[in-house]
């Protein structure tokens, strides 16, 4: 009985961390979707295209010079695109309204994708995880795990909590979140708000050029990788609350612990087991949560 | 310049045009028409097809080409994997009036072309098209769905998993097997065959775990992995192909888990750079070839194709498609003409010593029965692998090493065909 309770137990632990670091990796994904959302009320639909930049990016520099400096220079690199985008393109775009700001984003996705495509190939690069962080971490039980899922979830509770303290801590944080509720006022006290628009917008390009830095080597760099993620980062958006960066936050853990505790399921509902239904929890939690809290788990208006 | 002599001169050209147009006529090429991905997330994998059909046709061309001089030509077709781009391909190849086919991306594909070329064949007598299968796996098209104008020269899905579990039967270190498939046509006749022809081998073997997962949208396996790990498995079967090969292999190294992976696709295009090291001495494959086989006839055709390969796809991969050219010109040879109906008869039963060993195109089904070989990725020699693991692939520091060569008459299976010939 006792052996059995243990690998019971085993299993439920190496479960848990899994679905907090996916989870983890997830807010780092959605976080400067919702920051983008909140500070400046454009639906970046081009914003997992950012990840892939991230993590191609990633790829190139650390090929010359290392890991380590591909960690500081590919977000910026991103965030320096994310910048020229939002000069050239979302500000003269913006005056035509949400609409027209969303197709911008969405065509722009379409494009990222073909320079991925005619630059690096169609096919996975050989973007690797560095020899330093390469291995297990510690054992529980019998299980091993990997050093670089903990250095996933260093990285993404900094991010978190350097975001945060950036944005109430510090003058430009202010000025930030002043900009979005009162645009003239900031204006007319002096402050370049378009300046501070396109800042935002390069910031949350470079938080997901950060997360394609990290995601781009623990699973695998190639041109499918912006479409695969697409879809679940809206999922949480949606779910934590329009623009709550908090909510986001406990939406990642959420469907990340969701998603992997179904797949440990082999419960059978008509034919289809709990682990084949998995990958739609998401989707149908989203879809609930649209009918019965439209604002999300934590977010403050409505839709 | 006098009437005269404008007159002969004219004659002269005349009969110098008509003397070309029949030349013409005689050495007319013979096209085949490849119809697979030439745009989209897959093209580079039909590229890598049309490039290795292109030199095949061309080393036959160089020898002599067919009839006593004609050439054959391939001209390439986009099916952007879909089987209505595929019919609406066909469509402009019988307009052109080309009467040869060859596919094998999606059996989805091959299907509707079988279905269409069975119709068109039935309506246009005298005007028949043959279609060459290389790659589309799905047992109906030889079994249920089989026609006279199709010929399969890829062993299909039943038979690699028959010829696998051979192989898996005599291995006494094999008690614990884990499935998991992805959840399409594919991946259900994956995993139906592995229960099935275990419990008929090895009927000690426990099958401890069966999942299924969606195609192509799973970032993470590592829940998987747990799962694998938690029901103690010493090895996996799977049907995987592509990201979902390649990621499911990684977090498997990640966790430290400890199994062989058994697999039919672990070296397609782009998955063993995806991979890395991670499946070094891990991964098995199932296929009928692979570039450091022993005693490979082929080695010389294989260095000769990496010479002009395209950049970026360097591998030369699909001996099957050797096999199926030289059957071809050699059916049209023995047929005296490049008209289907001919050739057909001439392929179906045809036996061909191939490069390594006796093929046979079975007539009972045109189903190519041919050697497979169980092979496992280890890290190339270059990189301190074993010997024999000379040639990597795709440059990805993984190189084939095989671990068993299984005999053509061990995938053979009984056919349900009943072939209608015209």
């Amino acid at each position: 009985m006792l052996p059995v309770l243990f690998s019971a137990m085993e299993f439920v632990l190496v479960q848990t961390l899994n679905g907090i670091s996916y989870g983890l990796l997830l807010f780092m994904l959605s976080s400067g979707l919702t920051l983008v959302f909140s500070l400046m009320g454009v639906l970046n639909f081009a914003h997992a295209s950012f990840y892939m930049l991230g993590a191609y990016f990633a790829y190139q520099v650390s090929a010359k010079f290392g890991f380590w400096p591909a960690l500081v220079v590919a977000p910026l690199l991103v965030g320096a695109v994310g910048m020229l985008v939002e000069r050239w393109g979302l500000r003269t775009v913006h005056k035509y309204g949400h609409v027209a700001e969303l197709l911008f984003t969405f065509g722009l996705a379409y494009l990222i994708e073909e320079a991925v495509h005619l630059i690096w190939g169609r096919l996975a690069v050989e973007y690797r995880v560095p020899a330093e962080l390469d291995g297990p971490l510690f054992h529980i039980m019998g299980s091993q795990y990997p050093i670089y899922r903990g250095f996933m979830m260093l990285v993404s509770v900094t991010m978190l909590v350097s975001i945060w303290l950036a944005l109430t801590r510090t003058r430009i944080g202010l000025v930030i979140q002043a900009a979005l509720t009162h645009p003239q006022t900031v204006e007319a006290l002096g402050h370049n708000v378009p300046r501070v628009f396109m800042l935002v917008f390069g910031g949350g390009a470079a938080l997901a050029g950060l997360a394609g830095v990290i995601g781009g080597n623990a699973f695998v760099t190639e041109p499918g990788m912006a479409a695969a993620v697409g879809p679940i980062i809206f999922v949480i958006v949606v779910v934590g609350g329009m623009g709550s960066l908090a909510g986001a936050f406990v939406a990642s853990l959420l469907i990340g612990c969701l998603q992997t505790f179904a797949v440990s399921l082999d419960w059978s509902l008509g034919g289809i087991t709990v682990s084949q239904a998995a990958p739609v929890l998401p989707y149908l939690l989203m879809v609930l949560l649209l009918i019965f809290r439209p604002k999300g788990l934590m977010g403050t208006r409505e839709g | 310049m006098n009437q005269r002599t404008m007159h002969t001169l004219r004659a002269a050209a005349f009969a110098a045009a008509t003397a070309l147009v029949s030349y013409s006529a005689i050495a007319q090429n013979i096209r085949v028409a490849y119809i697979d991905p030439l745009s989209g997330a897959f093209a580079q994998t039909g590229e890598q097809g049309l490039a290795e059909f292109r030199f095949a046709a061309d080393q036959i061309n160089k020898r002599g080409g067919v009839l006593g001089g004609r050439k054959l030509e391939v001209l390439g077709f986009d099916s952007k994997v879909s089987p209505q781009e595929a019919l609406n391909q066909l469509k402009r190849i019988t307009d052109q009036g080309i009467r040869i086919i060859t596919q094998g991306n999606g059996s989805n594909v091959a299907g509707a072309l079988i279905e269409a070329v069975n119709r068109h064949n039935e309506r246009n007598p005298g005007k028949e098209i043959l279609f060459l299968n290389y790659a589309a796996v799905d047992p109906a098209f030889t079994n249920e769905k089989c026609s006279f104008w199709h010929f399969r020269f890829d062993a299909n899905a039943d038979m690699k998993m028959e010829s696998l579990t051979t192989w898996m039967a005599g291995n006494k270190n094999i008690k614990k097997v884990y499935l998991i498939n992805q959840d399409y046509s594919f991946g259900h006749a994956v995993k139906k065959a592995a229960r099935a022809y275990l419990a008929r081998k090895r009927p000690d073997i426990q099958i401890v775990g069966d999942d299924l997962h969606p195609l192509g949208k799973v970032t993470d396996f590592a829940p998987y992995v747990a799962k694998i790990k938690a029901a103690g498995a010493d090895s996996v079967i799977t049907g995987n192909w592509g990201q979902d090969m390649s990621l499911l292999v990684k977090a498997g190294k990640d966790a430290g888990l400890n199994v062989d992976w058994y697999t039919y696709y672990a070296g397609g295009l782009g998955t063993p750079t995806a991979m890395g090291e991670a499946a070094a001495g891990k991964v098995k494959i199932i296929a009928e070839y692979h570039s450091n086989v022993a005693n490979n006839k082929a080695a010389k055709w294989d260095a000769d194709y990496r010479k002009q390969a395209p950049k970026g796809n360097p591998d030369f991969y699909f001996l099957r498609g050797k096999i199926m050219w030289e059957m071809l010109a050699k059916a049209i040879n023995q047929a005296k003409s490049a008209e289907p109906k001919a050739v057909a008869y001439a392929l179906e039963g045809m036996r061909h010593a191939a490069d390594l060993g006796e093929v046979e195109m079975r007539k009972s089904d045109h189903q190519l029965i041919q050697p497979l070989y169980v092979f496992t990725l280890q890290k190339s020699a270059a990189r301190g692998g074993p010997k024999e693991a000379k040639i990597d692939m795709e440059g990805s520091g993984l190189a084939p090493v095989t671990d068993a060569r299984l005999e053509a008459f061990t995938s053979a299976q009984p056919t349900s065909c009943q072939m209608k010939r015209p």
